[in-house]
């Protein structure tokens, strides 16, 4: 069962290292740690995930349209009247953006999983949650901002004037990357789990609640003659948060898939 | 030197193996041996810090391969049996991908060099998808060719490879040992390799 190399041949570089010592070692930390640093993680994963989703771009394609057509859909199932559509309005931009975002997310970590990219990744000189980060990010610009950027397009439909399309795009343009950094911890979670796109669903699903709920109410606010100032900066909180704690948790969720 | 203390290892409740300790000093192979299940590919990926050993440790010139030390990661080249290599990205971007991961570079020129040392000059710029099993395997064996890694750990590398490749792969093997590299490979087919660098470890 056990193996000991007995092998007395030590290379001349083993022993030099071994004589320097640990000084030695706690400087090629400190170089490693300038070296190894979070925005050229970020850099990396930005840039190759970027290429790949236009290579791919027919899969963006997909989402965009489904983002489309569940909008187009409630002005055809219920009343064309004005009121109700500028009721209803914001709220379906809304959970349809939910539902979009949802739609992509299994493919954020799942052929990085099963190609083998992330166990490259977690065993990189960089840290794991920077090159996640990364990967959240360039999700993001490939399928939450192209929603947030459509919104007001798709708003007409409902007979919104400006200043609420302006309001709706712009608490998507915040609450997006919010849904990207949130889903990102569940679809590391379900990684490893069999039939992980419902269970994702069901986990993220939920957290989503708090978003949807400041997204949709700030245009709501505005409708009502208030200010949306406070929907908006609750949102922007959240987003700063899910910023700094989401790639942490989304990247110790891939090292136990991996494990 | 790549020293392991103890090691166990267990999936679910079936052990593995337990007290486990290696020693490979710079310079020396150790080549890992044994049926299906064995345990082969779990001690490669406890060596390289991928899975938590049940028990034990391991140390890569005396520091702990731990979870947050980038000196020790940026000193592994661990090669798994899938060759991390992404389909709509073509040969040349999947190599450079995957040594700047590493915390390596690579210019344009040596990229080239590397894929043509490999056989996959012509084909440099095609997507990934449009290459054989051999082919991508070839990838990543320019990946070590470029690699400054000390320490291999090479999960099957012989896999899908022709004649012609396991001649490459034992070539890259023997000049990474004669530079003082050290390296672990579990596998079926047997490696040409110096016979005096060269131990084994039968698993099972």
């Amino acid at each position: 069962m056990s193996a000991t190399n007995q092998s007395q041949r030590e290379s001349t570089a083993a022993r030099n290292l071994a004589a320097v010592g640990d000084n030695a070692s706690d400087r090629r930390a400190d170089e490693a740690a300038v070296a190894y640093g979070v925005f050229a993680a970020i850099r990396w994963a930005l840039v190759r995930d970027l290429r790949i989703a236009v290579r791919s771009r027919a899969e963006l394609g997909v989402q965009v349209l489904f983002y489309a057509i569940v909008v187009s859909l409630f002005p055809l199932a219920t009343s064309p009247e004005r009121n109700l559509l500028q009721t209803l309005g914001p709220g379906v931009l809304w959970v349809a953006a939910l539902l979009a975002s949802l739609l992509s997310l299994p493919r954020l970590f799942a052929s990085d999983f099963a190609d083998g990219t992330l166990e490259q990744m977690a065993i990189s000189p960089f840290p794991l949650s920077a090159l996640v980060g990364g990967k959240i990010l360039a999700h993001w610009l490939a399928t939450g901002l192209p929603l947030a950027l459509l919104a007001p397009l798709l708003g007409l439909q409902y007979a919104l004037d400006g200043a609420a399309l302006g309001i709706v795009a712009f608490s998507l343009l915040i609450g997006t990357p919010i849904l990207s950094l949130v889903g990102a911890i569940g679809a590391a979670l379900t990684l490893a789990t069999r039939g992980g796109g419902s269970l994702l669903a069901l986990l993220v699903l939920p957290l989503y609640v708090p978003v949807l709920i400041f997204g949709a109410g700030s245009a709501d606010a505005l409708r009502a003659g208030l200010s949306a100032a406070p929907n908006l900066s609750l949102l922007g909180a959240g987003l700063l948060v899910a910023l700094v704690g989401a790639p942490l948790a989304a990247a110790a969720a891939v090292r136990i898939a991996l494990d | 030197m790549l020293e392991a203390h103890d090691l166990a290892a267990r999936r679910g409740p079936l052990l593995l193996f337990e007290g486990l300790s290696i020693r490979v000093p710079a310079g020396q192979a150790l080549v890992v041996q044994g049926r299906n299940g064995s345990g082969k590919t779990t001690l490669l990926r406890i060596l390289a810090g991928l899975s938590q050993p049940a028990a034990g440790r391991v140390t890569w010139h005396g520091r702990e391969v731990g979870r947050h030390d980038p000196v020790t990661r940026a000193d592994v080249c661990f090669a798994g049996h899938v060759p991390a290599l992404k389909d709509e990205l073509t040969a040349s971007e999947n190599l450079h991908a995957l040594v700047a991961l590493a915390g390596g570079g690579a210019d344009r020129p040596t990229l080239r060099r590397a894929l043509a040392d490999v056989g996959l000059d012509a084909r440099r710029n095609l997507p990934a998808r449009a290459l054989s099993q051999g082919q991508r395997r070839r990838i990543a064996l320019a990946r070590l060719g470029i690699g400054r890694q000390r320490l291999w750990l090479l999960d099957e590398p012989a896999t899908a490879l022709d004649a012609d490749g396991m001649a490459l792969l034992a070539a890259l093997v023997a000049r990474h040992l004669a530079r003082d590299g050290t390296l672990v490979a579990a596998t079926h087919q047997p490696l040409t390799l110096p016979a005096d660098r060269v131990r084994t470890l039968e698993l099972g």
